[in-house]
């Protein structure tokens, strides 16, 4: 008994983005057993973990960075897990399943920053910073406006991406589980809240670690389960699938089409990653810098292989959920014709799990599905709530002379907020086109966050004026040009034609904030800038050398 | 840190050879990762049809699957060469720095 399903997906390119959503009208699915048991046992088994985190969480650097112990392998897995969000896992397969090898275009996007950031800024990262990135932003500056300002794009950075995640995981859950829409966006926000305050980082990056594996092993199985159906041939799966859907599938199709949209793109994924702070905040959870290029080094391993699996899941579900009459959306067909399946191209993946492993590896793809959007806004909440507790009370209000415990109360309590603001905003944007939102989270990173990161560690003579100026000059021409753009201006506003005609304001808005911190650091002449520059080379040092880095603690 | 432990350490040979090795190094590997990429995605921008020519007469696997598959390595190894010589040679030049800025103390 299949209910019906209208799920209009615009399956635009800014969705697939990075962790898109799902949008548009979701009908509540009946109630799935098999994936609400296996759901409940991770549940179970997360809570088990914050408990027993709880009581390892004594210090505020307990709770920021799990105490420093992680091993390179363990922050690997995790950074892997908060990458591979439930909506790059559906929506990279989906753009698969829909266009074929653009999918991998995509793919190859989200990951060459990779390589970039341990080459140049994870074990810097490590060797200076305390808890967040904007510990390293500010080591030479001065503390108030350049912490505001890191915290300011943090927070945005956080909110954006919660919005974009609680709007489709709600959806998710509505579709796989039965739930409504407003009890599935308060479940995920209170598991969270739970996770977070009681369990900090530690639990957070076992909550992570624990979905990463499944993750990758539920798809792991899923792609062996396509190629043992072509005797491990990929010339007769490709064979199969253009057979179904034509040959264009095999070449790129357009999606990225004028260079300017191409190297915009491409700048915006490679410096946006390096700017997202739940993803630079766990740098500073393992001992030492060996530790930080290790964990890039097996991220960048478990990322890749992740992108292969969903590239064959996509192909995958061309051959066997394409025209099957069993994932057919009728009602929809009804109104616009094609072969379209139920609840859009971005269920391809969830379908074929059906398809290749009946009902219960569907019900163990949907429960990994809702653990993965669980693990991930964890993760951006501790991100949010320490920019909150670490960078704006303990050092812009209190000027550094907090005590640990004051600010791991503040910490919690923000943690809390966020929570309540990410349920408040996930319900409220329930019927919103939220396309653009992940978009403009991935702008701004690369425009505020990135240039300042990466200037204070690269750049002597960065100064606090240039970097406060230029980038806030770059958070506000991202955020200009995605409104200007053909998204928000035209599909949403409804004008005729978008005034910034590009997708992607990463190339310019990275270029302003660049060029803004340049022009206002040497045109500097005040005395406090000669002392940031004179700075330079002890943080040069410690940067090179780890010599006073923070340690790790011994549990 | 003090002024003339940092002026101490900047003037010892090893903090001069691991800044230059490694930063050369980091760089080098860095413009690698960066031709590769931007070599296929402005391919992509201008001539697409180049990654869709299939690799044989009787196939429909295009050229651009196994030039795709390979970016993907490629980003992986870049990552483990690089670990690989920092792991060893670079932490043996920290070490070496670290003991003699303790001996001055």
């Amino acid at each position: 008994m299949v209910a019906k399903i209208f799920l209009f997906l615009s399956l635009s390119m800014a969705m697939v983005y990075a962790s898109g959503a799902l949008e548009g009208e979701v009908e509540q699915q009946p109630l799935n057993m098999s994936a609400i048991v296996m759901f409940l046992l991770f549940v179970g088994g997360t809570l088990g973990i914050t408990y027993w985190a709880a009581k390892r969480t004594k210090t505020a650097k307990d709770f920021y960075t799990a105490g420093g112990g992680i091993t390179g392998f363990q922050n690997g897995m995790a950074i892997a897990g908060d990458y591979m969000s439930a909506a790059s896992f559906l929506g990279i397969s989906g753009l698969v399943y829909l266009k074929g090898y653009d999918g991998l275009i995509y793919s190859i996007g989200f990951l060459v920053g990779w390589p970039i950031i341990l080459f140049l800024v994870a074990e810097q990262l490590r060797n200076l910073g305390k808890y967040t990135f904007a510990d390293v932003a500010s080591y030479r500056l001065r503390q108030t406006p350049i912490r505001s300002l890191a915290a300011s794009g943090s927070i945005a950075t956080v909110i954006l991406y919660l919005i974009a995640q609680m709007v489709g995981s709600g959806k998710l859950i509505q579709l796989l589980f039965g739930l409504q829409y407003e009890v599935a966006v308060i479940l995920v926000g209170v598991l969270m809240i739970l996770y977070v305050t009681f369990g900090g980082m530690l639990a957070t990056t076992w909550v992570q670690i624990i979905k990463a594996f499944l993750l990758l092993s539920g798809a792991t199985f899923m792609a062996i389960a396509v190629m043992a159906h072509f005797d491990f041939s990929f010339g007769s799966l490709f064979a199969t699938a253009t057979e179904m859907k034509g040959i264009e599938i095999m070449s790129p199709g357009g999606l990225v089409s004028d260079p300017i949209s191409a190297i915009s793109l491409a700048i915006a994924l490679m410096f946006g990653t390096a700017g997202l702070p739940h993803i630079l905040m766990r740098f500073f959870t393992v001992g030492d810098a060996k530790e930080a290029r290790k964990s890039v080094f097996y991220a960048t391993g478990f990322i890749g292989y992740f992108y292969i699996l969903t590239f064959i899941i996509g192909f995958g579900a061309i051959v066997m959920v394409f025209k099957n009459p069993e994932y057919l959306d009728l009602a929809k067909q009804a109104v616009s014709g094609g072969s379209p399946i139920l609840g859009g191209n971005n269920m391809a993946a969830i379908h074929l799990s059906h398809a290749v492993g009946g009902d219960f590896f569907l019900g163990f793809i949907s429960a990994v599905a809702f653990a993965t959007i669980l693990a991930v806004v964890s993760g951006l909440t501790l991100a949010g709530a320490s920019a909150v507790s670490h960078d704006l009370y303990a050092s812009v209000i209190k000027k550094g002379k907090a005590d640990g415990m004051a600010e791991m109360k503040v910490s919690r309590y923000a943690t809390v907020a966020l929570g309540i603001v990410a349920i408040l905003m996930g319900i409220a944007f329930e019927k919103q086109n939220i396309a653009f939102v992940v978009g403009l989270a991935f702008a701004i990173a690369a425009s505020a966050n990135f240039p300042i990161l990466f200037l204070s560690m690269y750049w002597k003579k960065l100064t606090t004026r240039g970097a406060v100026i230029g980038g806030s000059l770059g958070l506000a021409t991202a955020v200009m040009l995605v409104i200007l753009g053909p998204i928000v201006w035209v599909q949403i506003l409804g004008n005729e034609e978008a005034i910034f005609p590009y997708k992607y304001p990463a190339l310019f808005s990275v270029s302003v904030s660049f060029i803004g911190i340049w022009f206002f650091s040497i045109t500097d002449k005040s005395d406090n800038a000669a002392k940031e520059i004179e700075a330079y080379e002890a943080q040069f040092v410690r940067s090179q050398t780890g010599i006073g880095a923070e340690g790790a603690v011994d549990h | 840190m003090k002024k003339e432990q940092v002026e101490a350490i900047k003037n010892d040979p090893n903090f001069q050879e691991l800044v230059t090795k490694r930063s050369t190094f980091a760089w080098t590997l860095t413009i690698a990762m960066l031709v590769v990429y931007f070599a296929f995605i402005l391919t992509i921008a201008f001539n697409p049809s180049a990654l869709g020519a299939p690799l044989s007469s009787d196939s429909v696997t295009t050229i651009g699957i196994p030039i795709g598959i390979f970016i993907i390595v490629f980003a992986f190894v870049l990552t483990g060469i690089y670990v690989r010589r920092a792991n060893s040679e670079f932490d043996d030049l920290t070490a070496k720095i670290k003991k003699t800025a303790k001996e001055n103390e």
